[in-house]
């Protein structure tokens, strides 16, 4: 070690610095770029609330929801109170049965007992008309209500049903995340398999893990040559590629897509051909569509551009000299490619490939028109607890999870191979 | 002629044309003889076709017609890989994702050399260029002229017999450049190996050259030692590329062996040698260095023609005195003296009668 002061130290020890007019250097210097900073978050000041507004509010909205169910809570005060006063093993007594009349009353007089017996539902299928049903005949009902409720539908001594109720009863739950990884609670509050005809998510999202790694490895592979076209053709040749690559992104995705369906279908482009050609016989069309193949192709077709576009930014930096020097060291061609050509492409493959994974674990559209029963993916999934099942809340865990994966992807590829090596263009 | 070695046709180019487009001549009719363990280089103006000729040796460029021999064998149809030919390029071209080392052990590897004897010969080739400390740093961290030192190590590293350099020092500062120059020369003589080199830097051709081929316009204007090439070059446009010159235009008035006489276009008449003019009544350009012009009487040949010379600018330039002079109606006559005790500093608006001994006057193509 040196003993020579540097650093902190020897400024320290020098005199105060000022300026002409007498002010110590550092608060003038402090001064001069607070204004700085102050216009230049004015200039980023819009984009920031645009951001805020359409990205960071609606996922927190989004996480939140993906844990807090307010259906029956908010609107059947007098059972969550029961609840909370008789902690779980208590078997429900007839006090509780009156705060479930009372309850039920109230929600069919404000028309949230739907809300109240969807929420019940989405933990026991099959609920949701208990709930309506009962409500009707609520007003007329008399105690001793136990015996009443039990008299309309036996249902209600079921315990399933109570538990999923004593569930419900809390607005923070982490049921959802449970069910989105096919799980759920049994009577005694144990994680369990859900039922067999009800796990669904664990297979699609290792479905949709697995779709997304096959068309990332077509495209790239698809995709690694037509870049090095791109980035060694002579201008004029390379310009004219580049326009085809870019030509999917001024054609509608849907028009797109269903132009695949044109192709691909049974009776379609591809099969007639074949078949006019002998390659396959006419009871032998091929299933290249509603099936994961359509989904593969169509994808593929969609995302080649997002590999492409990474790529070739990289390769064009690669200057052709170090193929000539390497080849003048004596390395085959395949050699050069592997040890020289190849390593100095990481940086793109890497962002390629994060970018179309990434953006194949979230698409929506196109497997939803070509993908059929097998080509589903999980977005397709969350589209669905969104828009008929209106389980928002199952909706936001899948697609907390769908988030987890993606950001776990980054941690991933940052450790092996470093964010700030990926090039996006 | 040859310093190292005599040429014994170890690169031959026979009869070698290339054109890239079909339409244009890139280079025209190259015929090129080198001796092994010579250091030749290609020197002339940009486009003229050096390194298409050094790519075609190299083999990243076919010869459109015409044979390419390396130590009697023609290598048209061998892929550059089996060669055996290193290669030094203008930007190093230094493998950015391997260490210096892993750059240097490359050629190594690929000949499948045993781990021992990989890192003993790195270790060689590094210390040659004196950068054995930086084996393990990226060429991202070395400067330029170690990144250079580096890939002239590596083009040496697996002893090639050939070593071709296309502008190496390109990039390189003055002072460092002429540093290099010095180092490749030195390697030169140590190794034996055969260098071809590519620059259009004159000053560098002249000093590490053993012959020089000069090129114009896709052909090789004169092949000669340097001394040769600057003391008596064969045509006007090596006259001109190669050091400053001085010419003059006129008519042959008269044609002996050894001797011509010339009338100027403003009809003085001068002496001056026969290079490439056929006879009297021929259009000729003369040429002169301006180190060769003599301006005191004494010095001259007792009967030499002499010329009358008006100064129009004195250049003070420490070691030379620089003068400029308006001599037979041209006005870029310059003429160089050494700045030695009682030397005259000529005065602008002066004028002063200037000759030369004939045989430093050479009378060459009008082109
Ligand atoms: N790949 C190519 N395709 C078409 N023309 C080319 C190509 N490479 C070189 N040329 C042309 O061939 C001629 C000779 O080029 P070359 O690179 O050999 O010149 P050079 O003597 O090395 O010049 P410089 O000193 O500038 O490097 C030039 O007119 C150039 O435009
Ligand atoms: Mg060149």
């Amino acid at each position: 070690m040196s003993d020579i002061p540097i650093g902190p130290t020897a400024t320290a020890r020098q005199q105060r610095l000022e300026t002409a007019d007498g002010t110590p250097l550092k608060s003038a210097l402090a001064r001069a770029s607070r204004r700085q900073k102050l216009r230049a978050l004015a200039l980023v000041a819009p984009l920031a609330l645009f951001i805020i507004v359409t990205f960071v509010l609606p996922i927190g909205q989004m996480l939140l929801r993906s844990v807090n169910n307010t259906q029956f809570s908010d609107n059947m005060p007098a059972l969550v109170q029961w609840f909370a006063e008789n902690p779980p093993g208590i078997d429900p007594d007839e006090a509780a049965f009156a705060a479930l009349v009372s309850d039920l009353r109230n929600g069919a007089a404000q028309r949230t007992v739907g809300s109240v017996g969807t929420r019940i539902n989405y933990e026991v299928p099959g609920t949701r008309s208990l709930f309506t049903a009962t409500a009707r005949r609520a007003a007329d009902l008399e105690p001793p209500y136990r015996e009443a409720l039990l008299e309309v539908n036996s249902d209600w001594a079921r315990e399933d049903i109570w538990a999923a109720m004593r569930g419900a009863s809390q607005a923070y739950t982490a049921n959802f995340y449970l069910a989105a990884v096919d799980r759920k609670r049994d009577l005694d509050g144990n994680i369990v398999q859900s039922d067999p005809q009800n796990r669904v998510y664990v297979q699609l999202f290792l479905r949709t893990f697995m779709l997304s790694g096959v068309i990332t490895l077509i495209c790239l592979l698809l995709g690694f040559p037509v870049a090095h076209l791109l980035a060694t053709l002579p201008l004029r040749k390379s310009n004219l590629l580049m326009i085809l690559v870019l030509l999917p992104f001024w054609t509608s995705l849907l028009v797109r897509t269903t132009s695949w369906i044109v192709l691909l279908q049974g009776q379609g482009v591809v099969n007639n051909v074949l078949v006019a050609l002998g390659v396959i016989g006419d009871d032998g069309r091929l299933a290249l569509m509603y099936n994961q193949a359509g989904t593969i192709i169509a994808m593929t077709h969609v995302l080649l551009p997002f590999m492409i576009l990474p790529l070739y930014s990289v390769m064009k930096t690669i200057p052709p000299s170090y193929a000539r020097a390497a080849r003048s060291l004596g390395a085959t061609s395949w050699t050069t490619f592997r040890r020289i050509y190849l390593p100095q492409t990481i940086p793109g493959i890497g962002a390629g490939s994060i970018l179309v994974f990434i953006l194949a674990m979230g698409y929506y559209i196109t497997p939803a028109l070509v993908g059929g029963a097998t080509g589903q993916l999980i977005s397709n999934q969350i589209a669905f607890h969104m828009q008929n099942s209106l389980n928002w809340s199952l909706a936001a865990a899948l697609a907390a999870l769908l988030l987890g994966a993606v950001l776990l992807l980054y941690w991933v590829y940052d450790r092996l191979v470093g964010i700030d090596n990926m090039k996006l263009g | 002629m040859v310093r190292a070695g005599h040429d014994d046709g170890f690169v031959v180019f026979d009869h070698v044309q290339k054109s890239y487009d079909g339409e244009t001549l890139v280079v025209k009719d190259l015929d090129l003889s080198i001796g092994k363990g010579e250091f030749l280089t290609m020197l002339g103006p940009s486009g003229s076709g050096k390194t298409t000729c050094l790519m075609m040796l190299a083999g990243f460029e076919t010869a459109t017609h015409g044979d390419i021999r390396l130590a009697g064998r023609p290598i048209n149809h061998i892929p550059p890989h089996r060669r055996g030919i290193g290669m030094v390029f203008q930007n190093y071209a230094l493998f950015p994702h391997m260490t210096v080392g892993e750059n240097l052990s490359f050629p190594l590897e690929v000949r499948r050399m045993s781990r021992s004897d990989r890192e003993a010969k790195v270790m060689r080739a590094l210390d040659m260029v004196q950068m054995g400390q930086f084996v393990n740093r990226r060429p991202a961290q070395l400067s330029g002229g170690q990144q250079q030192r580096i890939a002239l190590a590596r083009a040496l590293v697996f002893e090639p017999e050939l070593v071709l350099m296309d502008e190496p020092l390109g990039a390189l500062d003055k002072q460092l450049r002429e540093h290099m120059q010095f180092e490749i020369k030195h390697l030169h003589d140590r190794l034996g190996v055969t260098v071809v080199y590519v620059t259009h830097d004159q000053g560098e051709a002249l000093t590490m050259s053993d012959r020089i081929a000069v090129f114009n316009d896709g052909r090789i204007q004169q092949l000669a030692p340097p001394q040769v090439l600057y003391e008596r070059p064969d045509n006007s446009f090596v006259a001109q590329f190669i050091g400053e010159n001085n010419r003059l235009e006129g008519v042959v008035e008269q044609l002996g062996p050894d001797r011509c006489t010339v009338r100027l276009t403003n009809g003085e008449i001068i002496d001056a040698a026969p290079v490439n003019v056929r006879g009297a009544g021929e259009r000729t350009v003369i040429s002169i260095r301006p180190e060769r012009v003599e301006f005191m009487p004494e010095r001259l040949p007792p009967g030499a023609h002499t010329l009358e010379a008006e100064v129009l600018e004195f250049i003070y330039m420490g070691d030379m005195f620089r003068t400029r002079l308006r001599v037979a109606g041209s006005d870029n006559f310059v003429i160089k003296s050494r700045n030695s005790a009682g030397q005259a500093r000529l005065r602008p608006g002066e004028t002063l009668r200037i000759g030369w001994l004939a045989e430093d006057c050479r009378a060459l193509d009008a082109a």
